[in-house]
């Protein structure tokens, strides 16, 4: 079958610190990959390292997505081949509309692939099917980007950009922090709406509670910038059983041998 | 680090490097008067507008006071030397020789306005809006008077309205901005020339936009246009000003005066899109732009509203400002004030509360950009007599880049314990964050910035008249081209 995301030997830093230390991560389309691990670990800068987030320096190892160089496009153009990050803290901006900022991106996809940009009508009704994948409201579509939204309404918010963009890799990063049952169930079901055959999902999370609604076919532990663990889904229950105590201690006796 | 650093600036630059697409020239036969300034020729400009001589004894004192006065100096700008002698105050477009009509104009002329969007031909027209084009020194057409003639509204050139409604002007000019009130407000009244006049009647509510699109084209020339717009009792009307000037080397003077007077319980809104040529990357040429605007809500409950988006000029030094003279009357100013490159801008407002429950508002967005210095300056003022008055302000500064300047000046004078005024400031760049957040949706940095600027100057823009808004709009995303803080 063939590789949607093959990721390298990829470390990366920020300023004089490194923190990915070589990851090593091969996803299929179709899959659900689970990445765990204790605070600290990298998984957020994994997400932010494969979405081009500038703040981070990629220093060594590839990433190939569907066939091309992800690391060397623009942020943007991970974006239009089909790359989407659900932040962990959505960023506000004051002032520009959701209907506007979600016009911009949808055109600017296009314009990627030299196709017109879409009609209003067309865009409208695009963004009622959408928005009533995750229940979100018409108000909050022509509300400012994330201004005042709560936290569950800010990651609802994600996933209905998810469901616009139709990327064939998504990144939650963390999307259940912060979530109370209600809305985790909410953007569970929205995600799980979304899968197809031909898209794969990353789920970064602490707690197995995401993963009850969300199930994963793979599961990484991620521990000191390196995915030191990769089992089945089981994995999960048992890291909520015992901790990432034995996972670390496991981790850190092998480094000392090494 | 160095690295990063370099990379934010060639950003900056990128963002900053959008097109002024108004530079062109228009080749025009120009009727030009010499260099300098004296009293023969204030009665030379007086002559060749046939003027009446009380007008031209109120040039010659405005000349005789301007001689007493030197340039201010107190506003946040470095201001070049002016040497008012080497000006040519008076140029006008030629009419065509030959057995035309006097309502037709000259192709070229069309042509020029029609590049700059505003189309002057009958059929072309703008159907929501009548527009007075006024090129260099004089009116050169106003399209829908007929009907507005219909409803008793005055809309021609100041020109014309001097030779058709003589009691008018003389009723009204000079009665909110005199003569002597600053040094540019004085030398505005010694040269003016030409400007649009505007007169609404009792219970009138203007039907349509009115506009005046303002182009400098002949080099080594300075503008000086005057408007004045008078809203009698129970009128209303919302006026729009443009304006456009070729890119050259040299600096031009535009020093023009705006007077509004607001009856009772009339409102007027006074838009401007203000895009003069703002020098080159290097700070070369550009338009100096000292502009004295004020209105008098003389009425009870009578309404004035500035709405400005300032984006071009070398220099801008404005305060549109309300004399809140009415009881009830409301004062309003919102503005965006654009500077990148080597651009200097002092701007701002003045409220005048001098009868009781007044109101005001003041909302100011700068966004500052490369070298260049944003401030504003404004003053709220309550007199001793004016009980119940309440205003709000807010200032909030959005900077683009480590090399510019964004300042706030404010001052309240509150003579009247019962006053109730409010001053909010915020200071902001446009974050990493932010950018990422745009980009990793699909939107490339320069339309990212293009959409966070226009979100942060919403507010103002909201306050435009719809056919204005969209234009606005686009002119600031361009203005700013892929700026990163």
């Amino acid at each position: 079958m063939n590789e949607l995301l093959k990721v390298s030997n990829l470390h990366a830093s920020i300023g004089d610190k490194e923190i990915l230390k070589g990851i090593n991560l091969t996803i299929k389309p179709g899959e659900v990959h689970a990445i765990m691990g204790p605070n600290g670990s990298g998984k957020s800068t994994l997400s932010s390292v494969l979405a081009g987030n500038p703040t981070f320096t990629v220093t060594e190892g590839e990433v190939s997505f569907h066939g091309l160089d992800l690391l060397s496009l623009s942020p943007e153009d991970r974006s239009h081949e089909g790359l989407f990050l659900s932040f962990q803290y959505p960023v506000e901006i004051p002032g520009v509309s959701m209907v506007n900022f979600m016009r911009a991106a949808v055109n600017a996809k296009l314009k990627y692939f030299n196709k017109p940009p879409m009609p209003a009508n067309e865009f409208l009704k695009l963004m009622r099917e959408k928005r009533a994948i995750v229940e979100l409201d018409n108000k909050l579509a022509s509300r400012s980007v994330n201004e005042g939204f709560s936290g569950g309404e800010k990651k609802r918010n994600e996933i209905f950009q998810m469901a616009v963009l139709e990327p064939c890799l998504s990144i939650l990063d963390e999307t259940d922090s912060g979530l109370d049952i209600d809305a985790l169930r909410i953007v569970a079901e929205g995600v799980n709406k979304l899968k197809t055959p031909d898209n794969a999902t990353i789920v970064i999370t602490h707690y197995q509670r995401l993963l009850d609604y969300i199930k994963p076919d793979v599961v990484h532990i991620l521990y000191k910038g390196r995915i030191v663990y990769t089992g089945g889904p089981e994995l999960a229950l048992e890291l909520e059983e015992k901790g990432y105590d034995w996972i670390k201690n496991q981790a850190d006796n092998i480094g000392k041998e090494a | 680090m160095e690295q990063e650093v370099n990379d934010n600036s060639n950003l900056i630059d990128d963002v900053t490097g959008g097109e002024y697409k108004y530079g062109f020239t228009s080749d025009i036969d120009t009727d030009v008067i010499g260099r300098g300034l004296n009293e023969d020729v204030i009665r030379l400009i007086s002559a060749k507008k046939g003027e009446p001589e009380w007008l031209l004894d109120y040039r010659l004192n405005a000349y005789r006071y301007w001689l007493t006065l030197t340039p201010p100096k107190w506003a946040h700008l470095n201001i070049p030397d002016i040497d008012f002698q080497d000006i040519i105050y008076y140029a006008a477009p030629k009419p065509k020789e030959g057995p035309k009509s006097l309502d037709e104009v000259d192709p070229e002329l069309l042509k020029t306005f029609d590049r700059l969007g505003i189309p002057l031909e009958e059929q072309k027209q703008l159907s929501g809006m009548a527009v007075d084009a006024v090129m260099d020194s004089v009116s050169v057409k106003t399209t829908h008077r007929a009907k507005l003639a219909e409803l008793g509204i005055v809309f021609c050139s100041f020109s014309e309205a001097v030779r058709e409604h003589p009691e008018l002007v003389k009723r009204y000019l000079g009665k909110v901005v005199s003569y002597k009130d600053n040094f540019y407000a004085a030398l505005n009244s010694a040269v003016f020339s030409d400007g649009s006049f505007v007169y609404i009647p009792k219970g009138v509510r203007c039907p349509m936009e009115l506009s005046t699109y303002f182009r400098i084209n002949a080099s080594g020339t300075g503008q000086f246009e005057r408007t004045l717009i008078v809203a009698d009792d129970d009128a209303y009307v919302s006026y729009l000003e443009g304006c456009t000037a070729p890119m050259r080397d040299e600096n031009q003077l535009h020093a023009a005066i705006v007077e509004i007077i607001v009856e009772n319980r009339a409102e007027v809104k006074y838009s401007t899109v203000q895009n003069w040529w703002a020098g080159d990357a290097q700070g070369r040429g550009g338009v100096y732009n000292f502009v004295t605007k004020r209105g008098l809500c003389r009425g009870v409950d009578s309404k004035l509203s500035w709405t400005q988006v300032e984006t071009g000029s070398a220099i801008t030094w404005k305060y549109p400002s309300c004399v809140l003279a009415g009881e009830g009357a409301r004062g309003e100013f919102y503005s965006v004030a654009v500077t990148r490159h080597y651009q200097q801008a002092d701007t701002g407002t003045k409220m005048i509360h001098l009868a009781p429950n007044t109101t005001s508002t003041i909302v100011s967005k700068g966004i500052s950009a490369g070298h260049s210095e944003n401030s504003y300056r404004g003053l709220v003022k309550v007199a001793p007599n004016a009980t119940g008055c309440r205003n709000y302000t807010q200032c909030d500064s959005l900077l683009l880049g480590s090399h510019c300047g964004a300042h706030t000046f404010p001052y309240v004078d509150v003579m009247n314990d019962t006053a109730i005024v409010e001053h909010e400031a915020t200071t902001s760049k446009i974050s990493e964050d932010q950018l990422f957040y745009c980009n990793q949706r699909g939107i490339p940095t320069e339309e990212a910035v293009g959409l966070i600027v226009n979100g942060y100057a919403k507010e103002v823009m909201n306050k435009l008249p719809m056919e204005f808004a969209v234009e606005a709009q686009k002119l600031l995303s361009i203005t700013l081209e892929g700026s990163v803080g």
